[in-house]
């Protein structure tokens, strides 16, 4: 069983990352990540709704005819993102006016549809939870990762805005290339995103060659030997 | 070709056109033109193409050596000279010299290596660089000079080499002193302020048709443009059909109001239209290739350039009418495609 939690961690992270490998709520993905700050917030948002959703649908799976399991699921994560909407606006609201319209849009973001009808409807509680969480947080990671690498390039600062979800004291932590930076807009604007997402995944491919490298020099080395 | 190619399978006659050869007669082309740049605007001109070509060919070189592929064998087709020099032509000439190596590496890179290099991108890598220039830095991108003709005296090499390399105008002026607006965007901005063209025309950047100077840069490039018709490297569809167009739609709103859309030759003889038209649109890789569909391709480009210009965010549109229609290239191909002999074509069937 603790080699099943591991599966599902791995792959919610790394083997199947909802943002670089099933390119699943690109929208939210390539639009909110301008700065590191936004993207962490956006991340963090989906999620709880996906966790929740998650654990919802898991649970009521024995219940639902197969036949109107779609409209249930999306009810389900309305719902849910409704709550994390009227939460943001409540205790996190200058970040709630910063991400705008994509909050309420995080409903139509398809993993979250995707892990309740290919994982949570499946499964039991504990393990949908498990793949919320996981699923979720590889998707804060690429956006973290893809915001902070355009707010780099694109203004020169890191933790810009940092003071909207942690309060007057995270002002202290913007990080800035001085003043003199120049500013390159292009990474802030989608075509950024859409270079910055490319860039990511390839970087992924490539750390996928290396580690799986020996293994296949191996296995090759051992053909030969035989042959 | 090399003796493996006698093997390989028909046609086994190669045409006179090797890339380096194409390319060689495009750069031949171009001096003219980049000659009366030089003479209207300056060192800036010269060195902007040294530093353009020579980041592009580094580039090329390491993309290259890092895919695995063969180094020396591809660079001397020339493209990457190519390509540098038609970015170098249409950035500013004293524009801060990192920004010109990052668009030229950029065009390299990205728009022509990372697609499968020469003959696999679906870009006209040139266009790419200048428009992320463009949309990064507008600022430094838009600070043309005046053509010497306006301002006295182009900047020497030396003050050219002291403000590109440091970023500063020279000591006790300011880029507001050194730079002037383009006509294209003085038409732009004066006319988003109401004033009629007649008045706008009064203002000295401008000659008989476009602006001053830039109407001969203009002519000379239009010159190296019928060479390589001549030559048989470009063929004349794409460009006629781009100019053409541009004419054409620009005589139309011309012909129903003069005093709010400038006369057609003005479209024609500022900014990038000849240079476009000859140079960067027939692109043979990223453009249309068959015949109706180059014309197509052209008359688009130039109904493009001539909206983008009129009612677009930014004073010149080659670049991003170029781009645009290099995503439409395979969709026109597409549906152009010339009747096979001895096959039906569709009217018959």
């Amino acid at each position: 069983m603790a080699d099943g939690y591991r599966q599902i961690v791995t792959d919610g992270l790394w083997h199947n990352n909802q943002g670089l490998v099933a390119l699943l709520g690109l929208c939210p993905l390539l639009a909110v990540s301008n700065t590191l700050v936004n993207g962490l917030g956006l991340g963090l948002a989906t999620t709880a709704v996906l966790a929740l959703s998650n654990v919802s649908v898991s649970l009521i799976r024995n219940w639902v005819r197969p036949e109107i399991r779609l409209p249930v699921f999306v009810l389900i994560i309305a719902s849910f993102v409704t709550t994390v909407e009227l939460v943001m606006n409540a205790y996190f609201h200058d970040l709630y006016k910063t991400l705008g319209i994509f909050i309420p849009l995080i409903v139509t973001n398809c993993t979250i549809i995707g892990r309740a009808e290919a994982f949570a409807s499946r499964n039991p509680v504990p393990r949908a939870l498990v793949d919320g969480l996981a699923m979720g947080i590889g998707f804060t990671l690429v956006l973290i990762v893809l915001g902070g690498m355009r707010e780099l390039i694109g203004q020169g600062t890191l933790f810009d805005g940092a003071q909207l979800m942690f309060g007057d004291i995270a002002r202290s932590w913007r990080l800035s290339l001085g003043e003199d930076y120049p500013g390159m807009l292009i990474a802030i604007l989608p075509p950024g995103a859409f270079m910055g997402l490319g860039l990511l995944i390839a970087f992924k491919h490539l750390i996928d060659r290396r580690l799986s490298r020996p293994r296949s020099t191996e296995v090759t080395g051992a053909e030969t030997s035989a042959a | 070709m090399n003796a493996l190619d006698v093997n390989s399978s028909s046609p086994h006659l190669s045409g006179p056109h090797s890339v380096t050869r194409v390319m060689g007669l495009v750069l031949v082309a171009l001096l003219p033109g980049t000659l009366a740049m030089q003479w209207y605007f300056g060192w800036g001109v010269i060195i902007n193409i040294t530093l353009a070509v020579s980041s592009a060919v580094l580039a090329e070189a390491a993309v290259l050596a890092l895919r695995g592929r063969p180094v020396s064998h591809t660079l001397i087709d020339l493209s990457a000279v190519v390509t540098g020099w038609l970015l170098a032509l249409a950035l500013p000439p004293l524009l801060p010299w990192w920004q010109t190596v990052l668009g030229s590496t950029f065009a390299i890179v990205v728009a022509k290596q990372l697609y499968g290099g020469i003959g696999f991108n679906p870009f006209n890598p040139a266009m790419a660089g200048y428009v992320l220039l463009l949309v990064s830095f507008p600022v430094t991108m838009t600070r043309w000079l005046p053509p010497d003709v306006i301002s006295g005296a182009a900047p020497t090499l030396t003050e050219s080499l002291h403000m590109i390399f440091s970023g500063m105008p020279p000591d006790g002026q300011t880029w507001d002193a050194i730079s002037r607006a383009t006509p294209l965007d003085l038409m732009r901005t004066e006319l988003a302020q109401n004033r009629m063209i007649s008045e706008i025309r009064a203002s000295p950047l401008w000659g008989d048709y476009g602006g001053r100077g830039w109407e001969w840069v203009g002519n000379w490039f239009l010159l190296g443009g019928l060479f390589i018709i001549w030559r048989r490297v470009i063929s004349w569809r794409i460009p006629v059909a781009m100019l053409g167009s541009l004419l054409l739609v620009a005589g139309l709103f011309w012909a129903i109001d003069p005093e709010t859309h400038p006369f057609p030759a003005f479209h024609l003889f500022s900014g990038g239209a000849i240079l476009g038209a000859f140079f960067i649109a027939t692109d043979p890789v990223s453009a249309a290739t068959t015949p109706r569909g180059q014309l197509v391709y052209g008359a688009l480009v130039g109904v493009f350039v001539f909206v983008i210009r009129s009612w677009g965010g930014y004073p010149d549109a080659v670049a991003f009418s170029v781009l645009l229609m290099n995503m439409a290239a395979p969709t026109i191909d597409y549906y152009t495609q010339p009747r096979i002999f001895g096959q039906r074509g569709r009217d018959d069937a």
